[in-house]
């Protein structure tokens, strides 16, 4: 699966400290919860992005290595979660005792899910949830899941304001996810 | 005030001569954490440079105003870009010329001492990562002993003393630095010596070190006695030079002796470190100099900045060498050992010849402190 991003950053060919200080630069005209992409050659951005992001309260989401070019993935803080919430939420242990034919409907960005995902889990990521929700059949119990449990009570709330009537908000979701998982 | 770049060779000087220094290491915080520049009248400050992007306000208020301050990170590009702010703001401050990657590279000789008939023995100095080598040098004739992997350094050296490389020799096969001992003698055109039993999976040909051979460098002859002593790994061997030296390897250093565990069988080899560290190194004289292949802490320096120290010393006064309990002896070097040296297994396929990195990769490899002591 291809990763999609809202932003590319091309840093190769610049050594320390630029990646990082183009990375800063960049985050500021991203939206919260968008990704971006930094393409870079330094081998030391990886370490020092990652610590970059983990004091910053972005997300680092990994790196993939194609051809000697990093392509890191970095998705920007989330903003406030708002007030209302899905009634029908639901730990991660029920989750992973659901029933067979249930759908897991990941709503994280397409980056998140590449880089580790519960098996069988469908990725709609939660900007493409309006013009896509007809791939998701309304007559199966529904798990909605992403990081940390904001994003999927959304996606939950759209849902259910559609007409799906079997749908449970997973929290907190992926954060704490200790169950298998695999990469795409 | 501008910017002014330091040279690893500076920087060695102030470490060796115990002289002031503040350093303000802009790495990010594991980096730190895990290595750093080492002198006993060091000072440190550690914020990495991506948390003064936008500015050295925060900070000035920790940074002395007496005192020299040297900026210091992995390759050198952030140092100048925090150095040049800090400057801007009127202090005395200097960035570490090529980085963390240029001090772990340095390596300067010290000599030790005349030996018989004018021939010469040096101690090569590894501040960066604690690690030291030697060269014997004899009519016009030289053994390097424990070399390193910037092989240019013991070549110019003979150079300048215009002697031969003819014989290179490893105490054991290394696990925390690359070793330049195979890539020093086929340069000088000399012999690489190995103890066999570290070599099972050695990919070249080279010559087996074993216990009674006597290497002789230089007209004059001076001896260099291999002496099979186990326990760091199974092949380690300790040579005698000139009856005077004991160069112990990985075995026995100053303030510590060796762990057995980085070759996965500290078990198995327990045995063999307590055989040689307490039968048969007591059966040597006393009056042996030990010249370890590794310091650990910068107050094991002398000040001349050599490392050594009379073995009847270290009976008295080496923690190691005064475990009289067995069992004792057996936890200490087994439990609760320090992390293994950064990429200890892909070094040692290194040193075997199995793998062969670009020296981009065998830097990176080589990063951090040489852990290969049990305190």
């Amino acid at each position: 699966m291809s990763i999609t991003t809202d932003m590319q950053l091309d840093a190769k060919g610049l050594a320390c400290p630029m990646p990082i200080v183009k990375t800063k630069k960049m985050m500021k005209d991203l939206e919260a919860g968008q990704v971006l992409e930094i393409q870079a050659t330094d081998q030391g951005s990886t370490t020092d992005l990652k610590a970059w992001a983990d004091k910053s309260g972005h997300q680092y989401l990994g790196t993939n290595e194609t051809d000697g070019i990093l392509y890191h993935y970095v998705r920007k803080a989330d903003e406030e979660k708002p007030e209302k919430t899905h009634p029908n939420t639901v730990g991660n242990e029920e989750l992973e005792n659901r029933n067979d034919d249930a759908v897991v409907v990941d709503v994280r960005e397409s980056a998140e899910y590449a880089f580790g995902h519960i098996p069988g889990a469908v990725s709609l990521p939660l900007g493409e949830l309006d013009e896509r929700m007809n791939e998701i059949d309304s007559s199966k119990e529904i798990y909605v899941v992403c990081r940390t449990g904001n994003r999927s009570d959304m996606a939950a709330q759209k849902l259910t304001e559609n007409g799906y009537d079997k749908v449970y908000n997973v929290v907190p979701g992926m954060s704490e996810w200790s169950k298998e998982t695999e990469k795409s | 005030m501008s910017l002014q770049p330091m040279k690893p060779s500076e920087l060695a000087t102030k470490a060796v001569n115990k002289e002031e220094l503040f350093i303000l290491d802009v790495r990010n915080e594991d980096a730190f954490e895990d290595w750093k520049v080492e002198g006993s009248n060091f000072e440190y400050m550690n914020v990495p440079y991506f948390d003064l992007i936008d500015g050295v306000e925060e900070i000035m208020d920790d940074l002395p105003k007496d005192k020299n301050i040297l900026v210091v990170c992995a390759k050198e590009g952030s140092s100048v870009m925090v150095g040049e702010m800090l400057a801007d703001e009127g202090l005395e401050v200097s960035y570490l010329e090529g980085g963390m990657k240029a001090w772990s590279e340095h390596l300067a000789p010290v000599k030790i001492r005349d030996l018989t008939d004018g021939g010469e023995l040096y101690q090569f100095v590894r501040l960066g990562k604690g690690c030291l080598s030697y060269m014997v040098l004899s009519g016009e004739e030289a053994a390097v002993i424990d070399a390193n992997r910037m092989t240019d350094i013991y070549t110019d050296f003979a150079r300048e003393k215009e002697v031969t490389i003819n014989h290179t020799m490893d105490t054991h096969l290394h696990a925390d630095h690359i070793s330049g001992g195979r890539a020093l003698a086929e340069e000088s055109g000399g012999t690489y010596w190995l103890p066999p039993k570290d070599a099972e999976g050695v990919t070249f040909d080279f010559e087996p070190l074993e216990d009674g051979n006597t290497i002789r460098v230089g007209e004059t002859d001076i001896d260099i006695q291999a002496l099979y002593s186990p326990g760091h790994t199974i092949g380690s061997t300790s040579f005698v030079i000139d009856g005077q030296y004991l160069l112990t390897g990985d075995i026995l250093f100053i303030a510590s002796i060796g762990r057995p565990d980085l070759a996965g069988k500290a078990e198995d080899w327990v045995q063999d470190l307590r055989t040689t560290l307490y039968e048969r190194y007591k059966e040597l004289s006393d009056n042996l100099i030990v010249l370890p292949a590794h310091y650990t802490a910068t107050e094991e320096l002398n000040d001349d900045g050599s490392v050594q120290e009379k073995l009847s010393v270290l009976y008295k006064e080496n923690h190691g060498l005064n475990i009289e309990d067995e069992a004792e002896f057996r936890k200490t070097v087994t439990e609760n050992l320090p992390p293994q040296p950064n990429a200890y297994q892909e070094i040692r396929e290194t040193n075997m010849g199995q793998v062969a990195p670009d020296s981009e990769r065998k830097r990176e490899m080589e990063i951090g402190p040489n852990r290969c002591a049990v305190r």
